[in-house]
């Protein structure tokens, strides 16, 4: 494989994570958070429902998972297309 | 010990111990002075990251607004931490892998224009600066409240305090006096809500006990404070009320504003490594974490304190009474937060008690009229008290109070000595030695960094002691411009192949129409009386002044793609750059030539 074709593959990988990951960002806050609470309002949780647990707790949690998954996902590409540091 | 003295040694000695820091790190090179050497590690890293963005408003502020509002303040949580999803994966690795020290450098490189980076500029020294007089308000206050002096006073002793380190520290003085403050801080912020959970709820951590059960009356904590604060005519706590739409784009703002501060970007440019900068942002949210996911529970417990305590038999049963406030320990924290003038009860009725209830309500009024009630008499309840006087409220020990005031001080210190550094790049980096004067010495730079850097916290201080009088619209003013301006450049200039033509032009609309909207609401250049529409009606539909800052950087993009699909594209050279900035090899390289 070309220099060119290596990056153009990880360029193309790494998009499909970042967007992957937007999605499930754009889900937890904005879905689960604020949109999507009146649909899971029969979800109890602790005295009030889901929905209000994720715009408090929940969507913190996630966003923390996010960001060390794609921080590990990224560190394994960069290794698997010899573009990382060393 | 009287509770003056305790305050007196906790803040002495955080302070002393930040001084001490920063004489011990003093900077050598420019490099170093901005950038710390590029040898802070991903963790360190996280928890000066985590000190510089959790300001006042995070501290002191955040979980009143929660408390007294209940779900819809949830945007601030949400906000404040979804910002760093887009830092990680949109902008830190690739801002580090370019290999300059400020955001504007990146700017005007990448758009291959002198303009683009002038307007960055001007962006970032308007939304640091607004951010920065709102912070160093927050300081006088805080100072004048811990020291028991008058708010000038305060603000006087905190700018000097801020300049000592910030100016002759650089940032690897502030780097690891942000770490020192961060550990305050978060112990302050903790070790109070640990308390207050295990007296409520028996669960020591505060985020579990939010959703736990409430003791005393074995109901879940959350029906517990829905059912005492509609009793009390209070709107629901837990219900959504306000407007969903401007709600998202609140949130939104928060977020993109977040990732377009440049104080907290230039953090990802003092790691040694592209991973690095990834992992960073993962650390300084954890280290942020810990005090967004409790301040929620910080809200909540301390709403049905306040509540309780004014309602000792229960809400149904009769008011607190004012020989009660006057002579109960339990209430001492009252008499001690009414001299500051932020709270304030009055006997209208003339019943000797307190009524604390919601006399807007309907039913309340009809309550109110049979029980011969003359209206609310906790007349003053301002929000930012909360934070300070909450573990004064639940009546934990001397030092755990002591450690507050230590903490809330941290909090505004840290920020305001982030922002300045920023200020004072952006100046002697960015406008001198990038605009006026290439050929300037590096010793030059460094002192009018520093020139900078102090005429910052004259000019701030200034600000500070005659605030336009709305702090927290101040802030809000801040993350709406960054969002509005910097973020969608950076973003664009990484994964698109926008021309300097798009990129100027999409800043300059992104950044005009939101400060004319916020000036339409606000009042031009915040001069009272001179704005057209109010947040409570806006212009557009829902849209509140404060949520615009998401619909500018929609705008931004909009207005650039436009322009650059109408113009030339981008010259190889460009290309190659934005090629090189998407893959980590050769970071190393890429720093060293600068």
């Amino acid at each position: 494989m070309s220099d060119n074709a290596n990056s153009n593959a990880y360029w193309k990988a790494n998009l499909r994570l970042i967007i992957i990951s937007l999605i499930i960002w754009a889900l937890v806050s904005f879905g689960f958070g604020i949109l999507l609470r009146p649909m899971l309002s029969g979800i109890a949780v602790g005295g009030t429902d889901l929905g209000f647990w994720f715009a408090q707790q929940g969507s913190i949690l996630v966003f923390l998972a996010l960001i060390f998954f794609y921080a590990w996902r990224m560190n394994k590409l960069d290794a698997e297309h010899g573009v990382g540091e060393e | 010990m009287d509770q003056f003295v305790i305050n007196l040694i906790f803040v002495g000695a955080s302070f002393a111990l930040y001084i001490g820091i920063a004489i011990w790190a003093r900077a050598g090179s420019t490099s170093e002075f901005y950038a710390a050497g590029r040898g802070v590690h991903p963790i360190t890293n996280g928890m000066a990251t985590a000190a510089d963005w959790m300001s006042a408003a995070s501290f002191i502020s955040m979980a009143g607004l929660i408390a007294f509002v209940g779900y819809d303040n949830s945007s601030f949580l949400m906000g404040w931490t979804g910002g760093y999803v887009l830092l990680a994966l949109l902008l830190a690795p690739y801002l580090r892998k370019f290999g300059k020290f400020t955001v504007s450098e990146f700017i005007g490189d990448r758009f291959y224009s002198p303009t683009a980076r002038l307007v960055a500029v001007i962006a970032l020294l308007v939304a640091s600066l607004t951010y920065v007089i709102g912070q160093m308000t927050g300081v006088g206050v805080a100072f004048g409240r811990f020291l028991e002096v008058d708010n000038t006073t305060g603000l006087l002793i905190g700018a000097c305090v801020v300049f000592a380190y910030a100016v002759f520290g650089g940032m690897k003085g502030v780097t690891y006096t942000q770490v020192a403050q961060y550990v305050v801080l978060i112990l302050a912020y903790t070790i109070p809500a640990i308390f207050i959970s295990l007296q409520l709820t028996g669960n020591p951590i505060p985020g579990l006990g939010l959703f736990g059960e409430h003791q005393a009356s074995g109901e879940p904590l959350l029906a517990k404070l829905d059912q005492i604060v509609t009793e009390l005519g209070f709107r629901e706590y837990t219900a959504h009320h306000g407007d969903t739409f401007n709600m998202v784009l609140f949130t939104l703002s928060l977020m993109i504003g977040t990732a377009g501060l440049p104080h907290v970007i230039m953090r990802f440019f003092t790691v040694p490594k592209v991973a690095d900068a990834r992992w960073s942002a993962g650390w300084a949210l954890v280290f942020i974490a810990l005090l967004y996911l409790t301040a929620p529970a910080v809200g909540a417990m301390a709403r049905l304190n306040i509540t309780e305590l004014m309602w000792p038999e229960g809400t149904s049963g009769q008011a607190v009474s004012v020989e009660q406030i006057e002579t109960d320990p339990a209430y001492d924290w009252m008499a001690t937060w009414q001299q500051t003038g932020l709270l304030g009860w009055e006997d209208k009725n003339g019943d000797g008690r307190i009524q604390y209830y919601n006399d807007a309500d309907a039913d309340m009024q009809a309550k109110a009229e049979e029980n011969g009630w003359a209206g609310n008499e906790l007349t003053n309840f301002n929000r930012d008290i909360l934070v300070l006087a909450n573990p004064e409220i639940a009546n934990l020990p001397g030092w755990v109070i002591g450690l507050v005031a230590a903490g809330g001080l941290a909090a505004a210190l840290s920020t305001a000595a982030g922002l300045l550094l920023a200020i004072s790049s952006a100046v002697s980096h960015d406008l001198i030695k990038g605009q006026f004067n290439p050929g300037i010495s590096e010793k030059g730079e460094l002192l009018s960094a520093r020139i900078a850097m102090a005429l910052a916290i004259a000019v701030a201080t200034y600000l500070g002691l005659n605030p336009p009088g709305f702090a927290a619209q101040t802030v809000a003013l801040a993350f709406g411009l960054a969002a509005a301006s910097i973020f969608p450049a950076l973003m664009m200039g990484i994964f698109t192949k926008v021309n300097n033509k798009g990129a100027v032009a999409g800043m300059l609309a992104g950044l005009v129409v939101t400060l004319i909207y916020i000036f339409l609401h606000k009042g031009w250049f915040f001069i009272p009386d001179t704005n057209s529409f109010t947040d409570a009606d806006p212009l557009l539909g829902t849209i509140r002044s404060t949520s615009f800052g998401a619909v500018g950087a929609m705008i931004n993009f909009a207005v650039a793609f436009t322009v650059s699909k109408m113009t030339d594209p981008i010259p190889t050279e460009i290309e190659e750059l934005v090629e090189s900035v998407r893959v980590p090899k050769g970071a190393a390289a890429a720093a060293a030539d600068h």
